[in-house]
C-alpha cells in the first residue's frame, strides 16, 4: 500500500480515538444536564425526600457527602502533605523509599469495594465508631493520601533549586526554608492536588456505603450516620421508582465535579502565569 | 564566666534546640510518609482477619476453584465471580486500550494545540465523573440499545465492556501520553528525516520506544476495572453464573460483595471478605509488576 494512503488512514483513526473520548464526555453530561435540569429547584435542593418513593428533595445528601468530603480533607491534608515533604526534602533513596512508594501505589489501586468492607470491618466495627461521618471520612482518607501525596511531591520537586539555596544562605534551618518558602511557592499546586482528591472523594460510592450507612439523616457531630449523594443516586436508579430524582442528584453531582476540576485547572493555570 | 563564653554557651545551647527540632520533626515527617504503608498493612490485617476464616472452613480448593454459589445451602464457590470478572476486564481492555492508547498518540503527535486544548481536558473530566454516573448512563442509554441489538434484556457482559472501556480510557490515556512524551524528540526527527510518514514514525519508532510505559499504563488499566464496583454493579446482571454469552447476567467479584452484604452473615460473610482479599492481592499484584517492570526498564537503559 502507498505510504501516504496508509499513513492517512491511520491518522484518520487516531483523529476518531481523539474524537470519540470528547463525544462521549459530552453525551453524559449533555444527557444528565437535559433530564435533571428540570429538577433543580430550590425545594428540590434544600428539602429532605419523604414519601415511599423519595419524593422531595436531596437536601440531607448534599449535606452528608458535603461534610464528609470537608472532615476526610481536613484529616487527610496535614499527613499527606507532610509525608510528601518526607519523600521530596528529607528522604534518602533507599529501601525505606521504595517501600513508601510501593505501599502508596498499593493504596491508590485498591478496589473501592475493599476499601468499604475494610472500613466496616477497621473504623464501623473494630473502633466501634459506627456508621458515621467519622468512619467514612476516614476510610476516604486512606483513598485520598496517595493522591494528595503524590501531587504534592510533585509540586514541592518542581519549586527551583536556588530559592532553597538562597533561604539557606540568609541562615535559615531545613525545617524553617521547607516551611517559609518551598511550601508557599508549592501552594498552588498542592491546592490542586487536593481539589482532585476531594472530587475523587465526592464520586465515591462502594467506601461510603459501608461506613456511613443509607439513612437519610441531616448530620451534625462527627459520629452521625447519612446518605450521600452517589448511594442515594444508587439507590434511586436501582430501585427505578423516582428517575427525576436520580437525573436531579445525577446532574448536581457532576456539577460539583465540574466544579473541582475547573477550579483545579484555573488554579494551575494562575500559578503559572505568575511565574 | 566572661561574657564572650556566655555568649557562646547560650549560642550552642540555642543551635543544639534547633538540632534537636529538626531531628524531631523528620522523624514526625518519616511518621507521615508511614502511614501509607500502615493503611496497607490494616487493610491486610482487617480485611485478612475477617477473610481467612473461609479458606480454612470452606477449603481454599473449594472456595477459590467451586463453580457452585449458593450460600444457604452452604456452597461457596468464587470460580464464577472470578472468571466474570476476568471476562468484563479482558473485554474492556480489548475495546478501552486502543482507544486510550490512540487517544494518547493523537494528543501526543498529531493533535492541532486548540485541538489538544479541548481532548485533554476532556479526559481529565472523564477521570473524573463518579463510577455511580457512568452506572447510571450505562443502566438508562446503553443497556436499551444492547438489548435492542442482543434481543435479551441488556444486562450483561456486552454492557459493561462499554461502560469500562470509557471508564479506564484516562487511566491509560494519561500514562500512554508520559511515555510518549519522554521520549528524546532527536529519536522522531532521525525519523521524519529518514523520510517516513507520521503513521511510520508513530508505530516502528515511537511505540516501540514506548513500549513499556504502555504496558504498565495497559496494566493499570486492568486493576481500574477489575476493581470496578459500581458501573459493572448497575449493568452486569448479577447471576451467580458462569459466562454463557455476551447479554446473559453473569457477576463479578465486586458486584456479588455488594449484592451480598446486605443480608449476609456468619460463613456468607466471611466469604465476601474473603473475595475481597482475592482483589486486593490481585490489585497489589499488578501494581508489584508495573514496579518490576519499570526498574528492569531503567537497568536496561
Amino acid at each position: 500500500m502507498d505510504k501516504r494512503l496508509s499513513n492517512a488512514i491511520a491518522l484518520g483513526f487516531l483523529w476518531v480515538a481523539g474524537i470519540t473520548t470528547v463525544v462521549v464526555l459530552a453525551a453524559v453530561i449533555i444527557y444528565v444536564l437535559v433530564n435533571g435540569i428540570g429538577q433543580m429547584t430550590p425545594e428540590f435542593i434544600f428539602t429532605r425526600p419523604h414519601g415511599v418513593n423519595a419524593e422531595g428533595g436531596i437536601g440531607p445528601t448534599i449535606v452528608s457527602t458535603v461534610y464528609v468530603t470537608a472532615l476526610a480533607m481536613l484529616i487527610v491534608t496535614p499527613v499527606a502533605i507532610l509525608a510528601a515533604v518526607y519523600l521530596a526534602e528529607y528522604a534518602v533513596q533507599g529501601r525505606l523509599v521504595r517501600i513508601i512508594r510501593f505501599a502508596a501505589d498499593t493504596l491508590a489501586s485498591v478496589p473501592s469495594i475493599v476499601m468499604g468492607l475494610f472500613g466496616l470491618a477497621l473504623f464501623v466495627e473494630a473502633l466501634g465508631f459506627d456508621f458515621s461521618m467519622l468512619s467514612a471520612a476516614l476510610a476516604l482518607g486512606f483513598l485520598m493520601l496517595p493522591i494528595v501525596m503524590r501531587t504534592t511531591e510533585e509540586a514541592i520537586r518542581a519549586v527551583p533549586k536556588y530559592i532553597r539555596w538562597g533561604s539557606y544562605g540568609l541562615g535559615a534551618s531545613k525545617w524553617q526554608t521547607v516551611s517559609r518558602t518551598v511550601l508557599p511557592a508549592a501552594m498552588p499546586r498542592i491546592l490542586t492536588g487536593i481539589i482532585l482528591a476531594t472530587g475523587r472523594a465526592v464520586g465515591e460510592t462502594a467506601v461510603v456505603i459501608y461506613t456511613m450507612g443509607q439513612a437519610i439523616n441531616v448530620p451534625i457531630t462527627p459520629m452521625d450516620s447519612g446518605r450521600p449523594m452517589t448511594v442515594h443516586l444508587y439507590l434511586l436508579a436501582m430501585e427505578g421508582i423516582n428517575l427525576p430524582a436520580a437525573y436531579g442528584t445525577a446532574l448536581l453531582l457532576m456539577a460539583m465535579i465540574l466544579f473541582f476540576n475547573l477550579t483545579a485547572r484555573w488554579l494551575l493555570r494562575r500559578s503559572r502565569r505568575i511565574r | 564566666m566572661t561574657d564572650e563564653r556566655r555568649a557562646t554557651t547560650t549560642l550552642k545551647r540555642l543551635s543544639a534546640a534547633t538540632y534537636l527540632k529538626e531531628g524531631a520533626l523528620k522523624y514526625l515527617f518519616l511518621l507521615c510518609a508511614f502511614v501509607a504503608v500502615m493503611g496497607v498493612a490494616l487493610i491486610f490485617v482487617f480485611v485478612g482477619v475477617r477473610g481467612w476464616p473461609v479458606f480454612t472452613d470452606v477449603g481454599a480448593g473449594d472456595f477459590l476453584f467451586g463453580g457452585l454459589w449458593h450460600p444457604g445451602e452452604g456452597a461457596f464457590g468464587i470460580l464464577p465471580f472470578i472468571t466474570g470478572s476476568l471476562v468484563v476486564m479482558a473485554g474492556a481492555l480489548v475495546l478501552g486500550a486502543p482507544l486510550a492508547v490512540g487517544a494518547a498518540v493523537f494528543l501526543s503527535e498529531i493533535a492541532p494545540p486548540r485541538v489538544r486544548a479541548v481532548v485533554r481536558p476532556a479526559i481529565e473530566l472523564l477521570a473524573g465523573v463518579p463510577s455511580v454516573v457512568y452506572g447510571f448512563f450505562g443502566l438508562m442509554i446503553l443497556r436499551p440499545v444492547v438489548a435492542d441489538l442482543t434481543g435479551g434484556l441488556g444486562f450483561g457482559p456486552l454492557t459493561a465492556w462499554l461502560i469500562l472501556a470509557i471508564m479506564i480510557v484516562p487511566t491509560i490515556a494519561t500514562l500512554t501520553e508520559d511515555a510518549l512524551g519522554s521520549i528524546h524528540p532527536g529519536i522522531r526527527e532521525a525519523s521524519y528525516a529518514m523520510g517516513a510518514t507520521t503513521w511510520q514514525t508513530i508505530y516502528k519508532v515511537l511505540l516501540p520506544a514506548a513500549k513499556i510505559g504502555i504496558i504498565d499504563a495497559i496494566i493499570l488499566g486492568m486493576g481500574r476495572a477489575i476493581g470496578e464496583t459500581m458501573a459493572v454493579l448497575m449493568v452486569v446482571g448479577n447471576a451467580a453464573v458462569f459466562f454463557q454469552g455476551v447479554d446473559m447476567p453473569i457477576s463479578t467479584l465486586t458486584s456479588q460483595i455488594v449484592m451480598d452484604m446486605p443480608y449476609a452473615t456468619d460463613l456468607h460473610r466471611t466469604a465476601l471478605f474473603g473475595m475481597a482479599i482475592i482483589l486486593f492481592l490481585f490489585s497489589m499484584g499488578l501494581v508489584g509488576t508495573v514496579r518490576l517492570l519499570s526498574r528492569f526498564n531503567e537497568r536496561v537503559r
